[in-house]
């Protein structure tokens, strides 16, 4: 049965063409430090369940060390010019566009596939799996058509990954802080915190307060999920649910959507906030936490009155 | 209360502009401390937590596919198809793809698009073409918000479908939370409340991209 160690194994190997495509690149002037930091990250898809918890922490550390003294760079230039791209595009256009859409259509169907056809693969990991597939039947369309030299591929993505440099890792970095922050009890202080400055006896104070405060804890933690049961058992629980007789479901389920208003406005959503911010090579950082404010803050309000709407 | 320090160093960082990697290391190492934890058991939590995360990294083998495509052209393909296109306006284009995104995630489909799989290749150049189509002379600023909209469209669409999923880990995480209370309530029932803010999260940000599309010409007319 194939699982997600199959989709590390891919990434690993990856990571370490990118980590070895670097160090031969002597236009960077940090090839070094890009070349080590892709390395360690290859090391960690390919063997981090044998480095052990502290080796990992190592490893996390020595990530750290590098991008945090910048030793990250990228060399000048490297795309194909606009008129050559356009030149192609002329010949090749639907063709690229269908191979695009491979990786999307075989996510899809493999999704489907791997729930109906038990044993092929991880049913918990269908689509991620499937992405993997996706990934690797494009590249094999795309290679046999067009013909390119053979590292191509590895070269432009590679210089896509270093245009988004470390911040490549900083989802998965703010999921692992949320650990320690689990770890450490964070959430319940910040629950009991927000549970004391509801204005006694208001069912509409409460739910302003649930909805609030899903969407602030979302924003400081990045993550709807780890807000979730704490604002439950501060707010929703004893005073929505308990005092005020509102249906669970819909608290649950609407106080969820106003935790993701939140996600919608915070930095630590980095791999929905800040790493698009890089891909498109957009020049502020935040550009898209700052156009999303405008949908996120009326929606917000949105929510806070459907449950006080909905729920009682 | 002294393991909020964590969140006080990670607000800080995140204004003052540190690197936010360091500034990450340095919040999991206060709260670990404040919470009396050595500093070994807080490197082995963190390295541990990485490690099980790092599903969250691996979108990235999307690259080398998309960097063969756009050195073939395949942006300006996905612009000469929207220069083609009558019809296409940057309001139109945005709030078609917010309505697939949410459809494809209310049916379970999260990965299936993205912001390195479809918005970088496909969904921004085109709607920078179709904000070009009405406007010769985009400016720097205007051609960032446009990006930027193609990026938050895609996160929209993403969040605001997702729910309505009952499967999706959300609903599960919901579901358990209140089978701890002593609540036995079915997943349909949290889908179900999921779609008037569905409906809601696209009026709002539809609206939104009908003035983007509105704003992207004006200066032209003022130009």
């Amino acid at each position: 049965m194939i699982t997600l160690g199959f989709v590390y194994v891919l990434a690993g190997l990856a990571f370490a063409a990118f980590a070895a495509l670097g160090l031969a690149d002597r236009g960077n002037p940090r090839r070094f430090g890009n070349a080590a930091f892709w390395g360690l990250l290859a090391l960690s898809m390919l063997a981090g369940d044998r480095l052990g918890d502290f080796g990992n922490g190592l490893l996390v550390l020595a990530l750290v060390a590098i991008a945090g003294t910048g030793q990250i760079g990228r060399a000048p230039g490297g795309e194909v010019p606009p008129e050559v791209q356009a030149e192609r595009a002329a010949r090749h256009g639907p063709f690229l566009l269908l191979v695009a859409l491979i990786i999307p259509a075989v996510a899809l169907a493999g999704t489907f596939l791997f729930k109906w056809v038990p044993g092929l693969a991880d049913p918990k990991q269908a689509t991620l799996i499937s992405l993997a597939f996706g990934v690797l039947i494009a590249l094999g369309v795309g290679m046999a058509r067009l013909r390119p030299p053979a590292l191509l591929p590895l070269q432009q993505g590679r210089r896509l990954l270093d245009a988004v440099g470390w911040a490549a890792i900083l989802p998965q970095m703010l999921a692992s802080l949320g650990a320690v922050f689990a770890l450490a009890g964070v959430g319940e202080v910040v629950g009991d915190l927000i549970g004391t400055t509801i204005p006694e006896g208001s069912q509409f104070g409460a739910t302003l307060a649930f909805g609030l405060g899903m969407a602030l804890f979302t924003m400081v933690m990045g993550n709807a999920f780890a807000a979730f049961p704490v604002m439950l058992a501060a707010v929703g629980m004893p005073l929505l649910i308990k005092q005020y007789g509102g249906d669970p479901a819909v608290v649950a389920a609407i106080g969820m959507l106003a935790g993701f208003c939140g996600t919608l406005m915070t930095p630590m959503a980095a791999n929905f906030n800040l790493v698009p911010a890089a891909l498109l090579e957009l020049k502020n950082p935040y550009g898209v936490i700052r156009v999303q404010v405008g949908t996120a803050l009326p929606l917000l309000a949105v929510n806070i009155l459907f449950i006080w709407l909905f729920a009682f | 209360m002294l393991v909020l320090i964590g969140i006080l160093i990670i607000i800080a960082g995140f204004l003052l502009r540190f690197n936010p990697l360091l500034v990450i290391m340095a919040s999991a190492l206060a709260t670990g401390l404040a919470a009396g934890l050595d500093i070994a058991a807080i490197v082995a939590a963190f390295g541990k937590a990485f490690n099980d995360t790092r599903y969250v990294s691996i979108v990235w083998i999307v690259l080398p596919v998309i960097g063969l495509l756009e050195a073939y052209g395949l942006q300006q393909h996905a612009r000469s198809l929207i220069d083609r296109m009558k019809g296409a306006t940057l309001g139109r284009l945005l709030a078609s793809y917010l309505l697939l995104r949410q459809a494809m995630a209310a049916v379970g489909l999260t990965s299936v698009a993205g912001h390195c799989q479809t918005v970088r290749p496909l969904v921004a150049p085109m709607a920078e073409a179709a904000a070009e189509a009405k406007n010769d002379a985009l400016g720097d600023h205007q051609r960032e918000e446009v990006k930027a909209f193609a990026a938050a469209t895609d996160n929209v669409g993403l969040f605001f479908g997702e729910d309505i999923f009952l499967a999706i880990g959300s609903i599960l995480l919901m579901k358990g939370v209140l089978e701890g209370y002593g609540y036995q309530i079915e997943p349909l029932h949290f889908s179900l409340w999921a779609i008037p803010t569905a409906i809601a999260a696209f009026l709002i940000h539809g609206f939104r991209l009908r003035r983007l599309e509105r704003r992207m010409q004006k200066r032209e007319a003022g130009a």
